[in-house]
């Protein structure tokens, strides 16, 4: 039980790491957006299974209820966010010149 | 039946913030009694018989896929994120949605922001502006058919 | 199997380290905010863990409140984002 907690907290500090890294590395606004919500959702995700595995291996079967509810908050929340930013980033004028495509332009300001 | 569900909904959240004891159970209900009278008003959606069946495909049908799509998408930032130079081909494209509900649509939107590649940043009517990392398809269809495809046949059973 | 805790730690704070960064050298405003949506979601992990290693419930409340907290700084500084379109943010 111990084992599994910590393979899944290791898993989950990797993703960490790895959102941290695409949001220092990455060129743009938006591909920052995309890997910082993509890593840390799935990073939560694995720390709290392994938060309920380790509270499990020492008895505390209260917490998984808790734990329950922030990762489905997280789930919940954290796209919603990314995609206000996102949308706040396209109207303040912060838009890349790489893109190759784009069809928001042409929307019409129809706010 | 709306009063019975919001009421279940609220002392749902509320046993398992505090625990499952009989104190705690007692006075939840009273609670959630209390607010089901304020705040039922104000909601509108609504509720049928097929609900249970529907929750059960969601829970069954509708995560998994949801939690394979999201480790397929990490794994795509990781291979991103650690190559000495990152393969971009960014570009926002526009994608139609056939859901007409609310929830659907906030399904969807979520469930695109977290598939590989893709960042959904406006909704309107029914179409859903998504940045995409790596634009493939030419057309317009077949960005859908590459984006939105498989949530959105999954997710017009549970909704529609 | 304690200096396993130090190895989760050290990957989480080089994540918080890395947003860091990206948050005093964002050349512009969102990309502050972007960076500190990623650093408050590395938070809630934190506390979590910190939740199974001292061993107490009550770090779990402090990450739900959290949790909340992050959303709603998210979403407020993003309306301010909106409300300031000038060119030389």
């Amino acid at each position: 039980m111990t084992i599994v907690s910590y393979i899944f907290l290791i898993i989950g500090g990797l993703f960490f790491l790895l959102g941290g890294l695409g949001v220092l590395r990455m060129p743009d606004t938006f591909n920052r957006i995309q890997a910082g919500t993509k890593a840390t959702t799935l990073g939560a995700f694995s720390i709290m299974i392994g938060v309920a595995f380790g509270a499990a291996a020492v008895g505390e079967w209260t917490w998984i209820p808790k734990l329950l509810i922030i990762i489905v908050f997280i789930v919940i929340s954290n796209p919603v966010g990314s995609s206000a930013i996102a949308k706040a980033t396209y109207q303040s004028k912060n838009i890349p010149d790489n893109l190759v495509q784009d069809d928001l332009k042409d929307r019409g300001e129809s706010k | 039946m709306k009063y019975v569900t919001t009421f279940i909904a609220l002392l749902l959240v509320y046993l398992l913030l505090a625990g499952f004891t009989v104190d705690e159970v007692i006075l939840g209900s009273i609670v959630s009694v209390v607010l089901t009278l304020i705040l039922v008003k104000r909601l509108n959606f609504k509720v049928d018989w097929k609900f249970p069946i529907k929750l059960l495909k969601f829970l069954f049908v509708y995560i998994p896929v949801f939690i394979w799509k999201l480790i397929l998408a990490n794994l795509d930032v990781a291979r991103r994120v650690l190559s000495p130079k990152i393969p971009l081909n960014p570009g926002i494209v526009k994608v139609k949605t056939n859901l007409k509900g609310d929830l659907g649509k906030l399904t969807l939107a979520n469930s695109i922001t977290l598939t590989p590649g893709t960042l959904s940043i406006d909704v309107e009517e029914d179409t859903i502006y998504v940045h995409a990392i790596d634009v493939k398809g030419k057309t317009e269809s077949e960005n859908q058919a590459n984006i939105s495809g498989p949530f959105e046949k999954i997710l017009g059973g549970i909704f529609e | 199997m304690d200096w396993l805790n130090y190895v989760v730690f050290s990957l989480m704070g080089l994540g918080i380290l890395f947003t860091v960064i990206r948050f005093i050298a964002g050349p512009k405003l969102s990309d502050r905010v972007v960076s500190l949506d990623t650093f408050n979601m590395i938070v809630i992990g934190v506390i979590a863990v910190l939740a199974l290693v001292f061993d107490s419930a009550l770090y779990l409340d402090i990450a739900i409140v959290y949790a909340v907290l992050a959303f709603l700084e998210t979403v407020v500084f993003a309306r301010y984002l909106e409300g300031k379109n000038n060119d030389n943010r």
